[in-house]
Order: structure tokens, then sequence, then C-alpha cells
């Protein structure tokens, strides 16, 4: 695969049970292109944990997948209120989650640790007020 | 431990899946927090759990598990269910409470997530 495969994709902030549907439509298409499982399945984890913290803090945001021919890069981009100390986000069971979100399943502040676990690379660019952008990646 | 077992172990009816039950599981992860769920659980494990959204079966998918049982007979949604259909995960129904799928399941030999290796 010599050239880049792009996807993008509006994630809709206003419906929960809809949350997700990004990245099962990465999934379906990666399985396409014939890559790996286990690099699919990294994707697919660390991408998903993500789409469902733009849905619960951010009220949505875009995501763009692209496929290089060693690397999978995941962006994920929102208008929300920013991450006021990305340290402590980043430890494991910090939440800022709503306790309606945990009755939904998610908010054990397990997602942004997990998704710095299945990825190569991930990195946060947050301003408070504005939004936060998010870049991972994956190798192969 | 082949779904078929699971079904037969745990009494459970088949919701979805008639043609997955000779699919092996590796082992098994229960909760009802997909967040746990992503951050803990095996590829090849089956999922049981008592939320009944359509991220069980989502989380399911992402992790490349093949079946999702829901314990405590929690009724589901078509849309539910058609998820799973598209995602081909298997997905039964068990009337046991989670405490008594995971012991039941444990007491037949299938492992915990945590108890096999990569």
């Amino acid at each position: 695969m010599t050239e880049t495969v792009k996807f993008h994709f509006t994630v809709d902030g206003e419906n929960f049970t809809m949350a997700g549907q990004a990245s099962v439509a990465v999934k379906k298409n990666l399985r396409q292109l014939g890559i790996s499982p286990e690099i699919i399945r990294r994707v697919s984890i660390a991408m998903y944990e993500g789409e469902i913290n733009m849905v619960i803090h951010a009220g949505g945001g875009e995501a763009d997948v692209f496929v290089y021919e060693n690397m999978i890069e995941i962006v994920l981009t929102d208008n929300g209120p920013g991450i006021a100390n990305v340290e402590l986000a980043m430890q494991e069971g910090f939440s800022t989650a709503p306790d309606q979100i945990r009755s939904l399943g998610f908010g054990a502040g397990m997602g942004l640790p997990n998704m710095k676990k299945h990825t190569d690379f991930m990195g946060i660019d947050t301003k408070l007020g504005k939004g936060t952008k998010i870049t991972m990646r994956v190798n192969f | 431990m082949k779904i078929s077992e699971i079904k037969e172990i745990l009494d459970a009816e088949v919701i979805f899946g008639q043609e997955f039950l000779n699919r092996e599981t590796t082992s098994a992860f229960g909760s009802d927090m997909m967040s746990d769920v992503l951050a803990f659980a095996r590829e090849k494990s089956v999922l049981l759990t008592g939320l009944v959204n359509p991220q069980a079966i989502r989380t399911a998918l992402m992790l490349d598990m093949p079946c999702v049982v829901f314990v405590r007979a929690k009724k589901l949604t078509d849309e539910v269910v058609a998820l799973a259909k598209e995602s081909g995960i298997a997905v039964l129904s068990t009337k046991f409470r989670m405490f008594e799928t995971c012991g039941k399941l444990y007491a037949k030999g299938l492992k915990g997530s945590g108890e096999v290796n990569d």
C-alpha cells in the first residue's frame, strides 16, 4: 500500500447509545484493508475509548484515521472544555464523568491510560475552554 | 470452552448466533463497567454482563470477544440484537445472577481473563 488511506467521521455528541459507531466503521474498514488482527484490536480499543470520551466530555467532535504503510494514526478533535490537568487525567481511576455515565458502563477513569497502553504514541493538545486534540499512532 | 458448553452450563437461551456455538473461548470477563472490560479483558474471552445497551456489544466487538452473556435474565432491545447480528457476536441470556454465572463457569474450568497468558 503506497497511498495513504483516510477515513473521516463526525462523532455525534447528543446520543450516547450511538457512541462508538465511528470505531466500529474503522474496524470494518481496516479488516477490508487486510491489516493484522492484533493491530486492528489495538487501534479499535484506543479509538473507541477516545470516541466515548468525546461524547461524554466534549459534546462530540471529529475523528480522522490515516493508514500509512507502516503506521495507523488516529486524530480526535473536539471543541469541548479541555482537560484541566492532563497528568491527573492520565492516572488510572481518575474520572470527571457524571454518575449518569457510570450507569451506562463508562467513567471508571481507565480511558486515557488505556489509550496510551494500546498505542505506540499518544499526544494530548488541550486548551481550557477551547478543546482537545488527541493524536495516537500504532506502528506495524 | 466452546460457546455451546457455556450455554449448557448456564441453561442459557441463544438470542443470536446459533451458528457460532462451536466457537472456542479462552477465558471470561464479568463486569457491568465497560471501561474495565476495555482495560482488562482478553481477546477470545466471553463477556458476562448485566449492562444491556449497545455499548456492551460494541465493546465486545472492539476486543474481538466472540460471545456476550447477559445475566439476570435482562431483556434486550431490538437495537442491541441487531448490532450483535451485524457484528457477528453470539448473544446468550441466562437467568443466573453475575456471581452465580461466574461461579458456574469457573467451576467447570473456564479461566478468568487475568489467568491466561498473551
